[in-house]
């Protein structure tokens, strides 16, 4: 199935969570800020949170330094 | 036309006052404040020659005078954009981090005007600091929010400063940024960045946050940019240069990314979108 992600069309296997999908990527969800549907999802809820088709999700990556 | 019956009103220090039309910045000068030497109409410094238009702005100033409490509030802003210094000086701000950017923000906010600033940090001031963050050599050993509290009392005694010296943790961010309007995110650690956001967007979706990622080293400060990331979040920084051994933080480049977080707090409390020209 299809969602956005970070702005651009990306096919995914279907049914998989966030986490799942955080984890195909190789990111860290620790350094990452996750918004599903512009919502801002906690890292407690990315295991139980499922992508439906049509989904908008951005990833951002955070560095250290300030 | 309207023969000499016709008034203005004109703003002299945020005072009310009635002149005749067509009366010059040097006449209203002469009559409110004769030993003014720095003359302001509308932010902007004019002659005596000026000629002023009904609801304008003149700020006179004597030079090395202290003014007193009712006038230092437009004096300080005179300066602003007219209206600027209204719209913010009853909003609250919250700021997690007084370090190289939050300590920045802070100052450049402090001059803007806004009426209440949060400010959290754990830490005390260290010499390693000096490099970038905007302490002293006389406040080293004090924690950091209170040190920069004195700073902003003396640049701007109108803006109240709530200094809570504590770590923030998902246990006390809603509470202790209860009353901010927008959030400036300004810790060092990037696992500590996703923890703020994360707990203050799930308290405040509806509130926006501004946050730095990526200003170390001395990279083009061209490509540190703000960008709208997600529905209330702004991220200023080049996004990728992370602090690590070999790549410092350093003054110029962490104050580029601060001024870029104070700007877009600005912005969104003057209900412009932070990253375009959009309102």
């Amino acid at each position: 199935m299809e969602i956005i992600f970070n702005g651009k069309p990306r096919e995914i296997q279907a049914s998989i969570s966030i986490q799942e999908f955080l984890d195909q990527l190789r990111l860290d969800c620790l350094q990452v800020v996750v918004e599903h549907n512009r919502n801002i999802i906690p890292r407690q809820r990315l295991a139980e949170t499922v992508l439906n088709r049509g989904d908008t999700l951005e990833v951002i990556h955070f560095v250290g330094g300030g | 036309m309207c023969g000499s019956w016709c008034f203005m009103q004109i703003k002299v220090n945020e005072r009310s006052y009635t002149f005749e039309e067509n009366t010059a910045a040097g006449a209203v000068r002469a009559r409110i404040k004769p030993n003014a030497d720095l003359l302001i109409v509308n932010g902007f410094p004019a002659s005596a020659e000026t000629l002023l238009n009904n609801d304008d702005r003149v700020i006179l100033i004597r030079r090395g005078e202290v003014p007193d409490a009712d006038e230092l509030d437009a004096l300080l802003t005179a300066r602003h954009t007219p209206g600027v210094h209204e719209s913010v000086k009853g909003s609250t701000i919250g700021i997690a981090g007084v370090g190289g950017l939050g300590s920045a923000i802070a100052i450049a906010l402090a001059r803007t005007g806004i009426g209440h600033m949060i400010i959290a940090d754990f830490d005390i001031v260290e010499p390693s600091n000096l490099n970038r963050q905007q302490f002293f050599i006389d406040q080293i050993g004090l924690p950091k929010v209170y040190a920069l509290r004195d700073t902003l009392v003396r640049i701007n005694p109108n803006v109240r400063v709530t200094a809570c010296h504590l770590r923030l943790t998902p246990a006390n961010i809603a509470e202790i940024f209860g009353h901010a309007q927008v959030l400036a995110e300004a810790f060092d650690q990037a696992q500590q960045k996703v923890m703020l956001i994360e707990t203050f967007a799930a308290r405040f979706p509806d509130r926006p946050i501004v946050t730095g990622s990526g200003m170390a080293g001395y990279g083009p400060a061209n490509t540190v940019l703000t960008q709208q990331v997600a529905n209330n979040l702004y991220l200023c920084g080049d996004g990728c240069t992370a602090a690590a051994p070999g790549t410092g933080l350093m003054a110029p480049r962490v104050g580029v990314a601060a001024h870029h977080q104070a700007n877009a707090v600005l912005r969104l409390l003057l209900g412009y979108n932070p990253a375009t020209e959009e309102k």
